[in-house]
């Protein structure tokens, strides 16, 4: 993995589940690659489930997180301006950075300002696709929104997160017939599939047999109430 | 019906669901946290040869509306608590001129500008209306994203029909959370001819009226007092059957239960975890769930467990706006008390239930 991971994709593709997720799970790793560890909340299109409302979480397990936030509590005031502590974690050759972009190719734009930090080869972009959100059902539908995503930021796509999922509704044949769109989209784009998610505790690895690699991913910014 | 349940956001699903339910009409002004809302119409009606406007405020939009469903059309508006704030007088002239109208409110804290986290204190704002005179508002809470597609599904019917606006209202936190939806089916729509012949007192010019010659008057106007009296008393006739056939509400758990929630919205979610840890702490909790807020379902209260149940607890994310409606529905029969956040602070379930065991100790 490259220093900085840029997490791109569709509204409600699973964006910053996935980066604090990462996050977390890096946090934990014994032998990390860089000493210090960064989540930078970059979206400015979403006033809700930001990864800024998990900070308190992050940082007590060690990773700083970058967001316009004026106190602890992560709430922010909703202005159309960037700290500009957020380059801190892209200059830093020490530093992994996990960058968690807001929805949609409106949502990515916000990265342009940052330009010069992906002109040469210290990162990697990746774009999370749900084949069971409404305007990504089909192949194409989702062709259409990477790359509007990748015009929008000038930098390549360089892998593609399969996270279709029904929130607790998800089912082994959900996932399985999100890989088999997922797969046809990597080949389609010739863009690598990393990996494909899925919902930890709702179904069992083991009934998603020939799909790999997968990647557990926990719900750590729906609060359980939202499932009541 | 889509066989595939498909997962949306609130925002997303309750714009869908106003087209599939023939709103082809949609003027509003961006404001958070529903402004996926407008963002959405904007890039899908016009697809369905629908017609949406940004308005140069929220005033702009009510009144557009107002015009737009007097000619006829089917029209459906969103905004966000100050935003709604601002529709208020245009409210008070639509339910005067009998104009229908489908309204979402995605609220959220205030008062004044507020803040943009979940709030419920508008409660008062479309319960009792904002706006000048004596009219009425049918509300309606979800709180769920699927029970808000049916319902917004609905409404573009029920408008027609009550020919009254009708509200959802919906706290930003369902407007923003995501969740699995079943989309209906596109209802038809009226072409342009068949709307004089289907709604027959839209101001649609003599074209399509077959020889009809007969004046058609939208207005809110009436100088005689004699004449204005006789209109609102006719308003009220038709509010007193919306106020039986609107009534709707889910209880949960009554039978045996010690203390009794009433929740509507995200709320009602959380006093359902809140129930679950009661439970588990011995303490038998239930819940009254108002799906109309106006009507306001007081035979609800009747399904109240008297002989086990000591206290109801009004939880809510405002200052105890509800809590009227349920000291009126219970006409002192049981003590009731509050459980509240506000500003955009969403209670916690362990809080609620907290607060209902201190509520409950209270009474010893």
């Amino acid at each position: 993995m490259k220093r900085i991971i840029v997490i791109a994709g569709h509204y409600g593709s699973g964006k910053t589940e996935l980066a604090v997720s990462l996050a977390m799970e890096l946090a934990k790793e014994k032998d990390k690659p860089y000493p210090r560890l960064a989540v930078i909340d970059l979206d400015v299109a979403n006033p809700y489930f930001r990864s800024r409302e998990r900070m308190d979480l992050l940082e007590a397990n060690g990773v700083k997180l970058y967001a316009d936030v004026y106190h602890s509590t992560g709430a922010t005031a909703e202005l159309p301006a960037l700290t500009a502590a957020i380059r801190a974690p892209l200059e830093d050759e020490g530093c992994q950075a996990i960058v968690d972009l807001g929805g949609n190719d409106a949502g990515a734009r916000v990265l342009r300002q940052f330009g010069k930090y992906f002109e040469g080869d210290d990162h990697e972009l990746w774009t999370v696709v749900n084949f069971r959100r409404y305007e990504t059902l089909t192949v194409p539908a989702a062709r259409e929104h990477v790359e509007a995503i990748q015009n929008e930021l000038q930098i390549k796509v360089t892998g593609l997160v399969n996270n279709t999922h029904l929130l607790r509704e998800t089912t082994p044949e959900i996932l399985r017939e999100g890989y088999e769109k997922a797969r046809e989209l990597s080949a389609d784009m010739e863009i690598p599939l990393l990996f494909t998610c899925y919902p930890a505790g709702i179904v069992a690895p083991e009934a998603l047999e020939g799909i790999v690699p997968l990647r557990p991913l926990g719900l750590y910014m729906r609060p359980a109430y939202l499932d009541k | 019906m889509t066989t595939d349940k498909v997962l949306m956001k609130g925002n997303e699903a309750f714009a869908e669901a106003a087209i599939r339910g023939g709103a082809r009409l949609y003027f509003g002004y961006p404001i958070t946290p529903q402004s996926e809302v407008p963002e959405y119409m904007s890039r899908e009606l016009p697809k369905h040869g629908g017609c949406f406007v940004q308005a140069e405020s929220e005033l702009g939009a009510i009144n557009m509306a107002y015009g737009a469903g007097a000619a006829g059309g089917t029209v459906f508006i969103s905004s966000s608590s100050p935003g709604i704030a601002l529709m208020q007088e245009g409210m008070s002239f639509l339910c005067s001129a009998e104009v229908p109208l489908l309204a979402m409110n995605v609220s959220r804290g205030g008062p004044g500008i507020g803040g943009i986290q979940p709030g419920q204190a508008d409660y008062y704002q479309v319960t009792r209306g904002g706006g000048n005179g004596d009219y009425r508002i049918p509300v309606f809470a979800p709180s769920s994203i699927q029970e808000a597609v049916d319902l917004l599904y609905e409404g573009t019917e029920l408008a027609q029909y009550w020919r009254n606006p009708i509200m959802i209202l919906a706290d930003g936190m369902i407007g923003q959370m995501m969740e699995p939806v079943r989309l209906p089916d596109f209802k038809p729509v009226p072409k342009p001819n068949e709307i004089a012949g289907l709604r027959d007192w839209a101001c649609t010019g003599y074209a399509d009226r077959g020889g009809d010659q007969n004046r058609r008057v939208v207005k809110s106007l009436r100088m005689q007092p004699e004449k204005l009296e006789e209109h609102v008393e006719k308003l009220f006739a038709k509010y007193a059957l919306a106020e039986k056939e609107l009534c709707r509400y889910e209880t949960e758990n009554l039978q045996g239960a010690e203390v009794v929630f009433v929740a509507f919205g995200t709320t009602a979610r959380i006093c359902r975890e809140a129930c679950e840890l009661l439970a588990e702490q011995g303490v038998k909790a239930g819940l009254i769930r108002p799906i109309s807020l106006w009507p306001f379902p007081n035979k609800a209260f009747d399904e109240i467990d008297f002989a086990s149940t000591k206290a109801v607890i009004s939880t809510e994310l405002s200052m105890g706006q509800m809590l009227t409606d349920v000291q009126i529905a219970l006409n002192g029969r049981l003590p009731v008390a509050l459980c509240h956040r506000t500003g955009g602070m969403v209670p916690t379930s362990p809080e609620v239930a907290a607060r209902a065991k201190a509520v409950l100790e209270g009474l010893k």
